[in-house]
């Protein structure tokens, strides 16, 4: 049921210092609670339970009102990025053109659900509106490379290339 | 005071300036329907339910939140104030879970009742997607059925705002919008304190008790159980709204009749266990004044408290009475002396206490909770599963003649009764504490200034020339406020009595369910007070110390106050815990 990331914590030392150093800034200030979570997001890559935790006891803030406020901003993210970064565009050029197959079929293979890392942290999931490039839909990108006009059976042989990387 | 003149329903009305429209047309006699408004704790204006017209306004506004202006005209119940509400009714039943028949609070639903009154029908006008949920079972008190969540939020603003707790919110956004926990865990794995205060603001079956009423009836049944029940203080205050009676109607008499006729083999009081909490605690007290203890000292009866205490403030443990609730000091009663004297084995003794708490039913799981080396309490029932089982016996309540409880563990004083209401414990305390120690009968029994529903009340007293400080808090987030300041050490009381519920057991999470229409307009808290106080005020012995069945207790079993048998029946011990629960 506990929604914690399969991915486990590598935060380090000077992370947690930057932190700290972000929360004792914003501490006396009028609602501190969204650039501090910004600020945590862009040493962390993503909030984690261990960075809300320190969050929440610093600014005596209640983990689930902390929890609730990262859930509801879709610019927050409770699992890391990957080394591989997947978007598929569900915009609807993409979306007609079958990109949700294209999207089925990823998770399939490596395993992990949209907003998801798989826990060898190999592969993150996302699913994007339009990207604006419609002309190839559908299209997707890992990392910078983009690849249009995909094809479910395609998926395998491209994702494979990534695995054995 | 500033006055404001308007018109409602084309009758002239004048309320203090400032006021709502809703609190204006309540004081016109014309109700306002509301779903997810609870006076001064949650005042989001959002389920739209409470929508009027005025004169002039380019939309429907909400009466709830809506101040009223000079020469403002409202239409509370126009064609498109009508339209409008039984088009949100029937959007919030187009994703709600319409078994009404078995719900539990079918009949005290608050939206049921609206759509009753609207005409909504249950025919799922507008059925599309339903948000998915499960059925959290995890804690030990209650269920949360998200099937049923109209997303009020009303139980997250009681978490938050009154008891400082926090461990349930909305989580996501959208259509996808839940109450939940953090990281979605199960209820059991945060810091939930138990205290319930979430079912009783519920308008819906979203919350409820666990229900151990079957457990009740399998045991009534089977002859081989002495079973004996208990009943605390607050129960009887609040027990008769169940069947209709007003709000602070004392029905103790009618209680124990009803409980005599379910079968029980002994109708006992919880009253007396709270009389002995008192001699152990007055002695305790004492000690600590006099061989230089842990003070303050903090009382130990609300189980909700304890288990905030033991999460928020496990540096301050040893600050906790190490008495036993009254719950559990009659469970101990039971197993030990009143066994023995019964000549029955206590492992035949079935103990059901009837409680207005749902973290009663946390408590009776806890570590060292076991005078004759098995659990002191064997069910416990809310003041909600009680009024269930005398409905389902047949029984006419309001009918009933007058009983008395049975002895020996119906003999009571005034002082144990009043521990059902916020500074209770604290009255009680020096009455005992007073005479222990100036040795002389105390004239002036009522320390009025420990009474009242405020959330935090202070006094200190003269006794024997020591000048004794103490402070009351009840509800959660005051007594964090306290304990902040006792951690701290800006706090120099001798005696802290906390309640974890706003107002006391009275008001607790086991109670009755007043709907928000009632509890926005009427202080229930104060009413269901006036029962203990009255009882009290007519009792023979006023004092715990004086109760005549203790005395035998004391001189047949536990020998003194804080003797060596006492602390091992008596006393409890307490454990640290994370304030992010097992997250």
């Amino acid at each position: 049921m506990s929604k914690k990331s399969t991915v486990p914590f590598r935060g380090t030392k000077e992370q947690e210092a930057q932190l700290r150093e972000l929360i004792d800034k914003y501490r006396n200030v009028d609602g501190p609670l969204m650039p501090v979570l910004q600020g945590a997001q862009e040493i962390y890559g993503y909030l984690p339970i261990e960075v809300q935790k320190i969050i929440s006891e610093e600014l005596d803030i209640s983990l689930e009102h902390i929890y609730g406020v990262v859930t509801f901003y879709a610019q927050f993210s409770l699992a890391p990025k990957g080394e591989y970064q997947i978007a598929v565009c569900l915009g609807t050029a993409c979306y007609v053109k079958g990109s949700g197959g294209i999207l089925d079929k990823i998770k399939e293979i490596i395993g992990v659900e949209v907003g998801e890392c798989s826990p060898d942290g190999k592969f993150s999931l996302d699913a994007t509106r339009c990207i604006g490039a419609c002309g190839l839909a559908p299209v997707m990108t890992i990392n910078d490379e983009v690849f249009g006009r995909l094809t479910v059976n395609e998926i395998p042989d491209i994702l494979a290339k990534y695995v054995n990387k | 005071m500033n006055m404001v003149n308007l018109k409602i329903n084309n009758i002239d009305v004048s309320v203090p300036a400032g006021s709502t429209i809703l609190q204006a047309a309540k004081a016109a006699n014309i109700n306002i329907p509301t779903l997810c408004y609870l006076k001064e704790i949650n005042e989001i204006g959002a389920c739209r339910i409470c929508v009027v017209e005025v004169k002039g306004a380019r939309s429907l506004v909400a009466a709830c939140v809506y101040p009223v202006n000079e020469g403002m005209e409202v239409f509370t119940a126009s064609p498109r104030v009508m339209k409008a509400r039984r088009m949100t009714l029937e959007l919030l039943l187009s994703n709600h879970n319409r078994r009404c028949l078995s719900c539990v609070r079918s009949g005290s639903c608050e939206l049921q009742a609206l759509c009753n009154e609207y005409g909504v029908e249950n025919d799922g006008k507008y059925d599309g997607a339903k948000t998915e949920s499960e059925i959290d079972a995890s804690a030990a008190h209650m269920y949360r059925d998200n099937s049923k969540c109209i997303l009020c939020r009303r139980c997250v603003a009681v978490c938050e705002k009154n008891q400082a707790v926090s461990v349930i919110g909305s989580n996501e956004r959208g259509f996808a919008t839940h109450i939940g926990s953090p990281f979605e865990a199960l209820l059991d794995e945060t810091s939930c304190v138990s205290c319930g205060q979430c079912i009783v603001n519920c308008p819906t079956g979203a919350l409820s008790e666990k229900d151990s009423t079957e457990a009740v009836w399998a045991a009534l049944t089977d002859d081989s159980k002495h079973v004996i029940v208990q009943t605390a203080p607050a129960v009887r205050t609040a027990i008769g709204e169940e069947f209709g009676n007003p709000i602070g109607t004392d029905c103790e008499g009618k209680m124990v009749a009803a409980l005599r006729r379910l079968g029980f083999d002994g109708v006992y009081d919880t009253d007396i266990a709270a009389d002995l909490t008192i001699i152990e605690e007055a002695n305790e007290l004492v000690e600590r004044i006099q061989n230089g203890g842990k003070l303050p000292m903090i009382t130990s009866c609300s189980p909700g408290w304890i288990k905030f205490c033991e999460y928020n403030f496990p540096d301050l443990l040893d600050n906790l009475s190490t008495c036993k609730s009254p719950q559990q000091m009659f469970g101990a009663l039971a197993k030990t002396w009143y066994a023995q004297k019964k000549g029955i084995n206590p492992k035949d003794i079935f103990v059901v206490s009837a409680m207005p708490c749902t973290a009663k039913k946390f408590e009776m799981g806890r570590d060292n909770e076991a005078a004759a080396g098995m659990p002191d309490i064997d069910a416990v029932i809310t003041t909600r599963e009680l009024a269930r089982m005398i409905k389902r016996a047949g029984i006419s309540f309001n009918e009933l003649a007058d009983e008395k409880f049975d002895m020996p563990l119906g003999a009571s004083t005034g002082a144990g009764t009043i521990f059902g209401a916020t500074g209770g414990v604290m009255e009680a305390a020096l009455r005992t504490a007073v005479e222990t120690i100036t040795g002389k009968p105390l004239e002036n029994l009522e320390f009025t200034e420990v009474r009242g529903m405020e959330g935090m009340k202070e006094a200190s007293y003269t006794v024997g020339g020591l000048t004794v400080k103490v402070a009351v808090v009840s509800g959660l987030a005051n007594a964090k406020e306290l304990m902040k300041k006792v951690r701290e050490g800006k706090a120099d009381y001798h005696f802290i009595e906390v309640m974890a519920c706003p107002g006391g057991c009275i008001n607790g999470g086991g109670q009755p369910i007043q709907p928000a229409s009632v509890r926005n307009f009427e202080d229930i808290r104060a009413k269901r007070a006036s029962v203990l106080y009255n009882i009290d005020k007519n009792m023979p012995l006023r004092k715990s110390h004086e109760n005549p069945v203790l005395k035998e207790a004391y001189d047949e079993y536990f020998e003194k106050p804080g003797s060596h048998k006492a602390h091992e029946a008596l006393h409890t011990t307490y454990v640290k815990r994370s304030r992010f629960g097992t997250l």
